[in-house]
């Protein structure tokens, strides 16, 4: 109890100190460089599901409502309008209703109106005549019956039931409106938006370029004259860049915890910050096939389960132990640490656990002279592969010998859904820290991203009335059962939720980096540069 | 000499024929193709949405098919649509080339003008000091990876210089526009420069053990005249014969030195065309540096004649 009124003291000492990034008066002008990571496969959010599209594109648009831009941790509470200047939702929970702005219009000159609306978000539930190549985000639209519009400037979602989650899918980087006027595929190559920056060109493998909107709807707005992402594969030339002065920030929340050690004593007076990025590190178990049909196998695989050295040697103590839902503080809607270390292999005592999982595999038939076999697969990528083998490491403990085996991109997913393989090592974003987000793409019957096919219609149940649940208190205790019991059945074991770091160079002023997702804080129409 | 030349030319067309299906074929044969990868980033399957991807961008077609559509359109110049980027594979191919080849140019001159010289002091001066050094030097450039090479010069220019040389496509100065590709040149070339210093060298031997030097010195001809007159013009033709094969290996050295740089050239291009398995980008790439590849081995067979009077090039 002492140490929460610590923290809240602390807090509200931090908040009444000046924060030096929103120092002085704004000034105008400059060109915000920053490097690109990788090469996004094209410009358009809708059609992808990786922030390398959200981070240099969502400054081309607006969406209906967005989470404060500067506030980092993302909540209903923290919505704001956007190209909605207001919303009413129904009696009935049924029908959320805005108000459009009038002033707005698309980079083209076209006007901004309801029917841009409608189009949009029948594109992505996939009622249109015009399709996108992927629609990634198509069921989070499941309990959406149609959008309508009432006149230019007013639009409905009319729901199938009370939903009310839906705000903040829609207030999320990866919900911006598309304009009725311009094809899905022009949208990948040359997207027109409504936002704060037009886009000028996109040179793959090179550069994405934006420029100012100077008829943009917020007078006085933005302060950049454009934004440059010089696209960089290699990690080390990157971070080099940024400490010889090339970049005016690096690619956000892309800096790992040891590489910060490099940046903050080559670059002293670099702002830097350390947020999870709502990203788990988790193990999907194909249940279907031997061994991990047997319920006890897949049980003492998660109770051999070191959380504390995975978070030790790969984030140097900076990562988070928790459940489907991103840990608190940042997280909102994790379960209590108490609660959390009562399901079977969260708790401290490491040895103990083991001890129990070990009885589980001799139950099953193995032992120290029987050792059970596998594969532990997983992507070719470093974020994927270096917990991989510290996980193969760990099994030893309870008799079971892995091998890692290492998958091309281009194979991972057409193996994972041929369910050809035994454990596999995955990464699952979350770029709403919201149940129904996480629950129904991630574990829901047959969902498109529910990778090992989990199914249990009691949960399924426990998902609707959560999602239907508008009392946020009463919301908070369904969901951390429905998490406990998602560990408890080996789901998808959860290992660690990550965090990595952001730099900036001290002249950048008013970024925030979320601290609760990794898709949704990169407007930057209120950026500006001190020098 | 002009039915060699025809004869090679015919050779030449049958090599690049048999590279364009073995391209075609073996980019076939690795698993997964850009279908698979862009479902596997949105983390999405839906069989009857990825059947209309794949028949749009053609994948379903027979692959004889797709062989016959792709070189027919490779002859009329149409290479077709990077599937990626949805633009035309020319106009993503074409503005990389003069980067990359002012950058492999570079380093061929780079290793052609350091490795010879030093290859000759070396060889003149075996057994000195001088020689064991040039030696050490020349093998730490085989053992150095270029890579490491690279990220070794852009640290040490930040840490000295507080900038680094990393591609810059409108450079400010004529000495700015120099470094963005002379430093990646020096660092990729590196290695191709201990090699032909090594063959120099050890060719070098050779010759100055061959009688007609003893006569010639004997004939009172000046050390300098002997070295690079009577040795060098005899003991280049196999550094030759290496650098038209180091053209073709730079290609590999390029695409680490194109990353760590981060110069948009074909190298890195390629490879993450391949990543993506954009086939039109991949093959029609592959078949230009086979070209390339190709026609310089053409040009140093007939530099042998031109170098050599001995050899001739029967009818």
């Amino acid at each position: 109890m002492r140490s929460v009124h610590a923290l809240g003291v602390a807090a509200l000492v931090m908040q009444a100190l000046p924060d030096p990034t929103f120092a002085g008066e704004p000034k105008s002008g400059g060109i915000f460089r920053i490097y690109h990571r990788d090469s996004p496969g094209s410009a358009s959010i809708h059609e992808g599901a990786t922030y390398s599209i959200n981070i240099p594109f969502m400054p081309v648009f607006n969406n209906l409502v967005i989470f404060d831009q500067h506030i980092a941790q993302n909540s209903q509470d923290t919505i704001r309008p956007e190209l909605a200047e207001s919303w009413v939702w129904s009696g009935d929970g049924k029908t959320l209703t805005f108000k459009l702005r009038k002033d707005v219009k698309w980079h083209d000159g076209k006007p901004f109106t309801s029917a841009d609306v409608k189009c949009t978000f029948d594109m992505v539930m996939g009622k249109s005549q015009q399709k996108f190549r992927q629609n990634p985000r198509k069921s989070w639209y499941d309990e959406v019956n149609e959008v309508t519009v009432n006149g230019d400037y007013e639009a409905s979602f009319n729901l199938k039931r009370p939903q009310p989650a839906l705000l903040s899918l829609l207030a999320s980087g990866y919900t911006p409106v598309y304009p009725c006027h311009v094809s899905p595929g022009d949208m990948r190559t040359k997207p027109v938006g409504t936002g704060p920056f037009k886009f000028v060109e996109f040179k793959a493998n090179e550069s994405i370029k934006l420029t100012k909107n100077p008829d943009y709807w917020k007078k006085g707005l933005p302060y950049l004259d454009g934004i440059e992402f010089t696209i960089i594969t290699n990690r080390s030339t990157a971070i080099l860049g940024f400490v010889s002065g090339k970049f005016d920030m690096t690619f956000p929340t892309e800096v790992s915890i040891p590489l910060l050690k490099d940046v903050k004593s080559q670059a002293p007076n670099a702002v830097c910050v350390v947020e999870p990025n709502n990203v788990s590190t988790n193990i999907i178990v194909n249940s279907s096939n031997p061994p991990f049909d047997n319920v006890d196998v897949r049980r003492a695989m998660a109770m051999a389960l070191d959380r504390k050295a995975f978070v030790q040697i790969q984030f140097e103590g900076q990562a988070d132990i928790g459940g489907t839902m991103l840990p608190a503080p940042a997280g909102l809607w994790a379960m209590p640490k108490e609660m959390l270390e009562q399901i079977p292999g969260y708790g401290p005592n490491v040895e103990k656990n083991r001890e129990d999982a070990r009885k589980l595999m001799q139950k099953a038939g193995y032992g120290p002279d029987k050792k059970l076999a596998i594969k532990v697969s997983t992507r070719n990528i470093p974020v994927y592969r270096d917990p991989a083998i510290i996980l193969i490491d760990q099994l030893k403990s309870i008799y079971i010998d892995a091998e890692l085996d290492v998958v091309d991109t281009a194979q991972w997913f057409p193996k994972v859904a041929r369910k050809d393989y035994s454990l596999g090592l995955n990464l699952t974003g979350n770029a709403v820290d919201d149940p129904d987000q996480s629950f129904y793409e991630n574990y829901s019957c047959g969902s498109e991203r529910n990778y090992t096919g989990y199914c249990n219609k009691e949960i399924e149940k426990l998902f609707d009335e959560q999602s239907m649940e508008k009392d946020v208190n009463k919301r908070k205790k369904l969901v951390w059962e429905i998490d406990k019991k998602l560990q408890e059945d080996v789901a998808r074991p959860i290992i660690f939720h990550s965090r990595t770091g952001t730099c900036w160079q001290p002249y950048v002023k008013n970024v925030t980096i979320m601290s609760n997702s990794s898709y949704n804080g990169y407007r930057y129409e209120d950026v500006w540069m001190d020098k | 000499m002009f039915a060699y030349i025809v004869r090679r030319l015919a050779l030449m067309l049958v090599t690049l024929f048999g590279i364009s299906v073995i391209i075609f074929v073996l980019l076939r044969v690795v698993p997964g193709n850009i279908v698979d990868i862009l479902f596997d980033a949105a983390g999405f399957v839906d069989p009857a949405d990825k059947a209309n991807l794949e028949k749009e961008l053609g994948l379903s077609q027979p692959i004889v098919v797709q062989y016959f559509t792709w070189i027919s359109g490779l002859l009329r110049g149409d290479l077709g649509y990077s599937y990626v980027s949805e633009k035309p594979a020319l106009q993503e191919i074409l503005p990389r080339i003069p980067i990359t080849a002012k950058l492999a140019g570079l380093a061929l001159l780079f290793s052609a003008s350091i490795g010879i010289p030093l290859g000759v002091i070396s060889a003149v001066h075996q057994g000195t000091r001088l020689d064991y050094t040039l030696r050490v030097v020349s093998l730490s450039g085989l053992s150095l990876p270029s890579f490491w090479l690279g990220l070794l010069i852009l640290m040490a220019s930040v840490s000295m210089f507080g900038m680094m040389p990393i591609f810059n496509p409108n450079p400010k100065t004529w000495t700015e526009a120099f470094a963005i590709y002379a430093v990646p040149a020096m660092a990729v070339g590196f290695r191709s420069a201990a090699l032909t210093m090594r063959i120099t060298r050890s060719s070098m031997l050779e010759i100055l053990r061959q009688d007609y030097i003893r006569t010639a010195r004997a004939k009172g001809a000046s050390e300098n005249s002997v070295n690079y007159h009577h040795a060098l013009k005899n003991a280049v033709l196999p550094v030759i014969t290496v650098i038209g094969i180091e053209a073709a290996f730079l290609i590999g050295g390029l695409i680490v030195t194109e990353t760590v740089f981060n110069i948009p050239g074909i190298a890195r291009f390629l490879v993450e065309a391949l990543r993506w398995r954009d086939y039109p980008i991949v093959q029609n790439l592959v078949m230009f540096i086979a070209c390339v590849v190709v026609f310089t081995n053409f040009v140093v067979d007939l530099l042998y004649a031109a170098i050599d009077p001995r050899i001739r090039f029967g009818d």
